[in-house]
């Protein structure tokens, strides 16, 4: 990888001055994502700020029906998290099923999402959830966050703090994994609230999005006896591993098992 | 080139090193300590040759700076010995003939450990689950599952 200059600043306010005054500087998390992509030279930063050091952007809490998850979270914590088990199950089981143990120790939640890769778990979990993005200097709501192909509405320099989800009626999470990379391939989180069903996809288009000719099958709740319309395969994605026909009918199978398997 | 210090308990043992930003952990062991134990398979975070403890959790350190490590606990196949003694996971392995090439022998043993560590008496099911982010190319795995099942249970004793 090319050099940098590496930063560790303690608080936000000092990561937030760190990245104004350096040219060309990027955050880095858990790194399961940005170091390969360094390694492989497709990224140069000139100054790595690692938030890491920043101890109050860690940790799960549940605060009465919000499950709250600091920015620097690593996924087997949140899989671990008792608060998060006991509260929306379906988060703690996503969280559990990115790529492998060792990337599940290092990589975070922040991490993920500000990435806003196709084929990411996380984003499906805060679309379907409706959770909310608090970051430095504000908050964004799940549904204004991914606005595309690793792009999301993050301006420069702003700094995730924490991601909340909103307790749901119950929710499930099943994904049709990539076997090598575990990326999924197909992956649904389907949500029941008071306010109606929410569908997020992630892997079969450019962004994460919501099925809504699902959501309007199913009207107000999860049932696994309704009548899903078929998916069309205009403009998903496809490549090596699976064609956009093939997406598009996994888009129907995952989601009936995210409502079979929704809690 | 920019240089940094970093200081960190290896094995045990307090060191502390300048080494240029962008040096992985993997680097950082083999290089400049001299682990080679931990190996370099795919470089890629798929293979998990190069795993190790890292304050207690499995971790790939070719996808880790040595900047990163700063102030943790580090523990390599190096150090999971002894007074001369075999881990009894090292010993499982053994046992069990988890292992033919023995090149990606280190990071299944770190990654058994920190398994144990998380679930003292794993099923085969919860083992080969845990294996994801393992690779073998000889075994077949067969071996390797069994051995962290015996593995496991003699930690418990």
């Amino acid at each position: 990888m090319y050099d940098f200059t590496y930063h560790r600043p303690a608080t936000i306010a000092d990561a937030a001055a760190a990245f104004k005054a350096c040219a060309e500087a990027q955050f880095l998390s858990g790194g399961q994502t940005l170091l390969p992509i360094m390694k492989q030279r497709l990224a140069k930063p000139a100054n790595l700020i690692d938030l890491a050091g920043i101890a109050a952007l860690r940790g799960a809490s549940v605060d009465g029906q919000t499950v709250v998850i600091g920015a620097t979270t690593p996924h087997a914590d949140v899989a671990g998290a008792a608060e998060v088990r006991s509260t929306i199950p379906a988060l703690a089981a996503l969280a559990e099923c990115i790529g492998d143990p060792q990337v599940r120790n290092r990589g975070t939640i922040a991490g993920s999402i500000a990435n806003s890769d196709p084929s990411a778990d996380y984003p499906a979990a805060l679309l379907g959830l409706g959770a909310t993005v608090r970051t430095d200097r504000r908050e964004i709501a799940a549904d204004d966050f991914f606005t595309g192909l690793f792009e999301t509405a993050l301006e420069e320099g702003e700094i995730i703090t924490a991601v909340s989800f909103p307790v749901p009626k119950k929710a499930g999470y099943a994904k049709f994994p990539n076997p090598a990379s575990r990326y999924a391939i197909v992956g649904v989180m389907a949500v029941e609230t008071a306010a109606g069903v929410r569908i997020a996809v992630t892997g079969a288009r450019p962004c994460v999005f919501r099925a809504t000719s699902f959501e309007a099958a199913l009207g107000a709740s999860l049932s696994s006896a309704a009548a899903l319309p078929a998916f069309p395969a205009d403009g998903l994605n496809q490549d090596i591993h699976a064609s956009a026909e093939y997406r598009a009918h996994l888009v129907g199978v995952m989601t009936k098992r995210a409502i079979a398997a929704a809690t | 080139m920019s240089s940094i210090s970093v200081a960190m308990t290896v094995n045990g043992t307090r060191v502390s090193e300048s080494v240029p930003a962008r040096t992985l952990l993997v680097q950082l062991l083999r290089e400049q300590l001299g682990l080679t134990g931990t190996h370099v398979g795919c470089d890629t975070s798929q293979c998990g040759a190069c795993n190790v403890l890292v304050n207690g959790r499995a971790v790939k350190s070719c996808t880790m700076l040595a900047a990163q490590a700063d102030g943790a606990e580090v523990l390599t196949i190096e150090g999971l010995e002894s007074d001369g003694q075999l881990h009894p996971m090292q010993a499982a392995f053994k046992e069990h003939h988890a292992l033919q090439c023995g090149f990606c022998t280190p990071g299944m043993v770190i990654t058994a450990i920190d398994l144990v560590a998380n679930d003292a008496n794993p099923g085969e099911a919860t083992i080969r689950k845990y294996l994801e982010g393992n690779f073998c190319r000889c075994t077949g795995y067969h071996n390797i599952v069994k051995a962290i099942a015996a593995g496991a249970e003699a930690m418990r004793s």
